[in-house]
């Protein structure tokens, strides 16, 4: 692997600098928010480094369940911040976050144990670059489901009403909305697995590419990841979908829209 | 032995503007609600149908509505709002049960079925919203103005559809309307909203 120095890293920032200044001449608002985002992601992926490096010379569960779980709650804050109508109160951040949990959690400690079988189990150098992925993606299917699903019980109201009028149970009166919100939550990941390999090669295998690693072996452990981003995402989409969808209606089955914020 | 419980008891029924409401309706009664717009009459059948959280108790035969699964519930107590909502692509996707009576009584054809929802007028929807309602045998009727865009021809109709259904099923209705030459026709018995109470109002000529 070639190592990278600090002048490589300030030459390729310069590239960005030079963008800058060109949407700057092209009187484009733009170049601000360049110049902030790269300053983010110099900062943030530096702090990050210097954690794992602490956390890989100090191997304990604690530590790990540590960081994961500031994970978790950054990831809930997000799909609350990316639903407009959200529930009102704690459910906003709880419905998300939760599932978030019940999936990542799941399927990062069934990957570890069962098909890694690393000594610890919960060994950081494959726990928490696993959890960072199923947790970015999952974060993303329940946040495009959720929104799907408050937008449309919002937009349909009248519909789901009158089959609530005409004798129908809740869950048959959303059912059409909770199927098009679990739709819309795997869209993205079903595309990412179509194209894969053929329009796009995926990140975390480039990256083991360009560290050395045999093309095969890193091929063998994107399909690993995908299946579990798949699988993450599949069952946190269910699983907010659903309480979602049961939480737009109280115990006497009435459809509770005042649970949902005002965009 | 005790009187049997009237079909439909509304005890100190309160919902935002409207209330406190007590109302009995017998087994084939139809009693009509009339008042201005923004009265709480539609909030007043909503809180019946028990589609909105309300205070006071709905019995149906002396049973509380809280004591009926809520589908149950609103199934055999029947809201037809005033603009009637279609969600699948033909008319008759959205029946289950038996037509209450044939199409052209009410001035459809027979073919109504097979149409496409996009395809029908205004009048039509209501019409078939009143048969789709009507196909679920309910025992208590909430007429949101059901006849509201309708010509004099097809309002009698469709009165006479009501009707028809309130002898045979022995329903207990609940009528609101603008038109006070209705009420004449339909009513049992005549209230009219005043600060949220319901005020008994005589019907000319009984």
């Amino acid at each position: 692997m070639v190592e990278l120095t600090v002048v490589d890293l300030v030459i390729a920032a310069t590239l960005v600098l030079l963008l800058a200044l060109l949407s700057l001449r092209l009187q484009s608002s733009i170049s601000r928010q360049l110049i902030i985002a790269s300053i983010r992601t110099a900062v943030q992926l530096t702090l990050i480094g210097l954690v794992l490096k602490v956390l890989f010379a100090n191997a304990s569960l604690g530590w790990v369940m540590l960081l994961s779980t500031v994970m978790l709650l950054v990831a809930g804050r997000e799909v609350m911040a990316r639903q407009e109508r959200r529930f009102t109160g704690w459910w906003g951040y709880a419905v998300g976050t939760f599932s978030m949990f019940l999936s990542s959690f799941a399927v990062t400690v069934f990957a570890l144990v069962i098909i890694l079988g690393e000594d610890p189990w919960y060994t950081p150098q494959y726990a928490i670059p696993l959890l960072g992925m199923l947790l970015g993606n999952t974060m993303n299917g329940i946040a495009i489901a959720m929104d799907r699903l408050t937008h449309t019980a919002w937009e349909q109201r009248g519909i789901i009403e009158a089959r609530l009028m005409l004798g129908e149970r809740w869950d048959e009166a959303i059912s059409e909305y909770k199927r098009q919100a679990i739709r819309s939550g795997l869209i993205p990941i079903i595309n990412a697995m179509a194209a894969a390999g053929i329009v796009s090669l995926p990140g975390m295998m480039t990256g083991q590419i360009l560290a050395g690693a045999p093309p095969v072996e890193a091929v063998k452990y994107q399909i690993l990841i995908m299946f579990l981003i798949t699988t993450g995402t599949g069952l946190g989409t269910l699983a907010a979908v659903s309480i979602g969808a049961r939480h737009l209606f109280d115990e006497r089955q009435r459809l509770c829209l005042d649970r949902l914020r005002q965009p | 032995m005790s009187k049997a419980p009237p079909l439909l008891q509304i005890n100190q029924l309160s919902h935002k503007v409207i209330g406190p409401v007590t109302l009995a309706v017998e087994a084939g009664d139809c009693v009509c609600i009339s008042g201005p717009s923004g009265s709480g009459k539609s909030l007043l059948l909503r809180a019946i149908a028990d589609l909105d959280e309300h205070a006071g108790e709905v019995l149906l035969n002396g049973a509380a509505a809280r004591d009926i699964p809520a589908h149950n519930w609103r199934s055999r107590v029947g809201l037809l709002p005033p603009e009637s909502v279609w969600w699948l692509p033909r008319v008759g996707d959205h029946f289950h049960g038996d037509l209450p009576v044939r199409m052209d009584n009410i001035g459809l054809g027979n073919d109504m079925l097979a149409r496409h929802v996009i395809r029908l007028s205004s009048g039509e929807k209501q019409r078939l919203a009143l048969m789709r309602l009507l196909s679920n045998q309910p025992e208590v009727l909430l007429l949101d103005e059901p006849t509201a865009n309708l010509d004099p021809e097809n309002t009698r109709r469709i009165e006479a559809v009501i009707d028809e259904y309130r002898r045979a099923r022995q329903a207990a209705i609940i009528w609101v309307s603008h038109d006070i030459a209705q009420v004449e026709r339909v009513a049992d018995r005549h209230y009219a909203v005043d600060a949220g109470e319901l005020i008994e109002q005589t019907i000319e000529g009984r």
